[in-house]
């Protein structure tokens, strides 16, 4: 078993179990599944947007290499500088670079889940830079030295006592757990940083390609902040982000917040399409937009789960499933968790490491019901057990299906078994959830039925 | 009609009783039940495992003895969505694809049957108890059925129907229990906690499967809340 595995098994047998940890996420999620359906009731077809939304980003994505060529040359002609980076690591050395050559220190930072994938902040902070968080969740996840918990929320695991004691240790400073004064805590610290910032670093939530855009949803302001001050900005794009028309957004602004957050709008949504031109008062004096493909086109070879790419990050899937709810957002180990995550991450970081996420899954399809984008997310997670399965088969396991194919193909096996299933009864009973019942990883914690001595087809044959 | 009733492997060794009941239900509708007695299992658990070489071993078979079948019943809106959405995925681009179709655009969850395709919903039944109804995963959203179960519960007299509030997975999954059993429990106390909220003496499913998993929860936990499939309660006079 490798690491990845055992780790996933150990962290998700601990939450699982953490009744304190389910009622957080409980609580925290409590009233989204409502407001979002209350937004999504305004809409005149949900089911259409879906559908139109869904045919949008096909469009995009099947013709991915004229939509990013007309977004660069949009970009370029209004002298933004783009990069484009095929792996993690040529990622962060290109944004390593612009900040070598603006001779920075300090970077501030918009929410950037893709930054995560990269695991750029780590290594800008082993050059030397400093980098400050400065979506209020992604601040406080930093202040902890974790992983963003969710893709929306990153700290939705922490209770607002949590955070006023983070606060009071790391910042001195904490006079409640009120919301808002939290917040002016925070607030107080990053405007300093704002205006200390050498470099303001994005990400981004849709590249434009008709107009050479990027589009920016945020509820806190900082994302506009971080873009205006610093003299030079640089954004992080992956290259499926892109959408083909400006009107598209009339459609994924308000998808977007209504899947992820049930807000009918983000309360900031900017769009970008240069730095500072001439006779302009504001605005970055260099901007560097950085495209990243990081196995994303291996993800496009596949025609199967190519839809994976329309993915918007609203983080949908993860709010209804039962098994993010469960475990948790860092029993993952992955940058993108839940049902998304579970089914793109064997693409990006490899198959058979990564494959338990595609087990670990009990297929009820809510991710699927709730996808704005419609990805046929449950069904790619069959998908990737069948890949795995039959490029390196586990051999008891599938030694263990070829003879219960034998036993049911042939009625004889089949009573048999059945009988043998009957007459074991009481030693099971003996044996109930000890470490010799073989039936134990389900009578740890549950009875088993009580199997009559005749089945229904017992009933049939001696009916007739 | 002739209505080839496609009884599930765990349903004919551990709840006779549900089969039964559709059997009679069936036949007092004034159809001929057959029940071909070499089908077994419908080869999911190996399918979700990805094992489908396995899983069309097993498959195979049920598919040429479901071949001449006028209307197959499946009493499991699991097993129905196999037959019914995945057999013409799995046997795609064999010699089987087009009977696979055949068979899946005659294949009925019961519930689904009884409503849909025989507009029943009064069977006569009486259940003095207030119950909630559970939507195994597979019934609600591959085979989108929901207000089947409830139109007919609706005729069930003295049956009082509660929701619940949260519509939610039990935890079951098939081979995910056993795989990863403390998620598969979390999952399944989740499930109970909102069954109990509702006050209801029963759980009622479509699906026996789920109702093992959540059965198997209540008695160790020693709780009082109780789980009958549906066709037993549409049996119950």
């Amino acid at each position: 078993m490798s690491t990845f595995v055992s780790d996933f098994k150990t962290r998700a047998t601990e939450k699982a179990g953490d009744l304190r940890h389910r009622q957080v996420i409980r609580t925290a999620l409590r009233g989204y599944e409502i407001v979002r359906d209350k937004r999504k009731a305004a809409f005149q077809s949900w089911e259409s947007a879906r559908q139109a939304a869904a045919e949008t980003k096909w469009e995009a994505v099947n013709h991915l290499d004229k939509h990013l060529e007309a977004l660069t040359a949009k970009l370029e002609a209004r002298g933004t500088k783009v990069h484009w980076a095929s792996t993690g690591e040529q990622a962060r050395e290109i944004i390593a670079q612009i900040l070598r050559d603006k001779k920075a220190r300090c970077i501030i930072k918009s929410k950037s889940m893709t930054s995560e994938e990269i695991h750029l902040n780590h290594a800008l902070e082993k050059e030397g830079f400093t980098v400050v968080e400065s979506d209020l969740g992604e601040f406080i996840v930093q202040l902890r030295h974790e992983p963003p918990y969710h893709l929306v929320f990153p700290s939705m695991h922490l209770t607002r006592g949590e955070i006023k004691d983070l606060f009071q240790k790391e910042l001195g400073d904490a006079p409640s757990d009120a919301p808002e004064e939290l917040t002016m805590v925070a607030r107080r610290v990053m405007r300093q940083k704002y205006i200390q910032a050498d470099v303001g670093f994005t990400g981004a939530n849709f590249a434009i390609a008709e107009t050479g855009m990027i589009s920016i949803t945020e509820n806190e302001g900082n994302a506009r902040l971080t873009a205006a001050l610093p003299k030079t900005m640089v954004t992080l794009i992956g290259i499926e982000k892109v959408l083909p028309r400006f009107a598209d957004l009339a459609l994924f602004l308000p998808m977007l917040a209504t899947a992820g957050a049930g807000q009918p709008m983000t309360c900031y949504n900017t769009m970008y399409s240069g730095p500072r031109q001439p006779g302009e008062c504001d605005g970055p004096e260099e901007w560097h937009v950085v495209l990243l493909d990081n196995r994303r086109t291996e993800l496009l070879a596949d025609a199967e789960q190519r839809d994976a790419l329309h993915c918007i990050r609203c983080g949908a899937c993860l709010n209804v499933c039962p098994i993010f709810r469960n475990v948790g957002g860092h029993t993952y180990g992955t940058t993108y968790s839940g049902p998304v995550g579970a089914v793109i991450t064997p693409h990006l970081r490899g198959l058979q490491e990564w494959k338990h996420l595609s087990n670990a899954s009990s297929l009820c399809g809510a991710c699927t019901e709730a996808c704005p984008v419609k990805i046929d997310l449950h069904h790619h997670l069959l998908q990737n057990r069948r890949n795995a399965s039959a490029s390196e088969p586990a051999f008891f396991e599938r030694l263990a299906y070829q003879i219960f194919g034998i036993v049911a193909n042939e009625p004889a096996f089949w009573s048999l078994a059945k009988k043998l299933g009957w007459l074991t009864q009481p030693l099971q009973k003996v044996v109930k959830g000890s470490a010799l019942d073989p039936a134990r990883a389900w009578t740890k914690t549950r009875d088993l039925p009580a199997q009559p001595r005749e089945s229904f087809k017992d009933w049939w044959r001696n009916r007739k | 009609m002739t209505v080839t009733l496609f009884i599930p492997c765990f349903m004919d060794a551990l709840y006779p009783r549900a089969g039964i009941s559709m059997v009679e239900i069936l036949e007092r509708l004034g159809h001929q039940v057959v029940c071909p007695e070499e089908i077994a299992c419908c080869g999911q658990p190996p399918f979700n495992s990805g094992y489908w070489n396995e899983a069309r071993t097993i498959a195979t078979p049920v598919l040429e003895k479901l071949a001449d079948a006028e209307a197959v019943v499946i009493g499991s809106g699991s097993c129905g969505a196999m037959v019914k959405n995945f057999y013409p995925e799995l046997f795609k681009a064999t010699r089987h694809a087009e009977l696979a179709k055949q068979v899946a655009a005659r294949t009925w969850e019961f519930s689904d049957f009884l409503v849909s395709k025989l507009g029943v919903t009064d069977l006569g039944a009486k259940f003095p108890h207030k119950v909630t109804f559970h939507d195994g995963c597979h019934g609600l959203r591959e085979l989108g059925i929901h207000k089947q179960p409830r139109a007919l519960l609706a005729k069930v007299r003295e049956l009082e129907l509660v929701e619940m509030t949260e519509v939610s997975c039990c935890g079951f999954g098939g081979t995910f229990a056993a795989k990863f059993p403390m998620i598969s429990t979390a999952m399944g106390e989740v499930k109970c906690a909102s069954a109990a909220e509702t006050g209801a003496e029963y759980i009622v499913s479509s699906d026996s499967s789920c109702l093992m998993h959540i059965q198997g929860l209540l008695s160790r936990q020693g709780k009082p809340t109780k789980t009958v499939s549906l066709a037993e309660v549409l049996n119950h006079q």
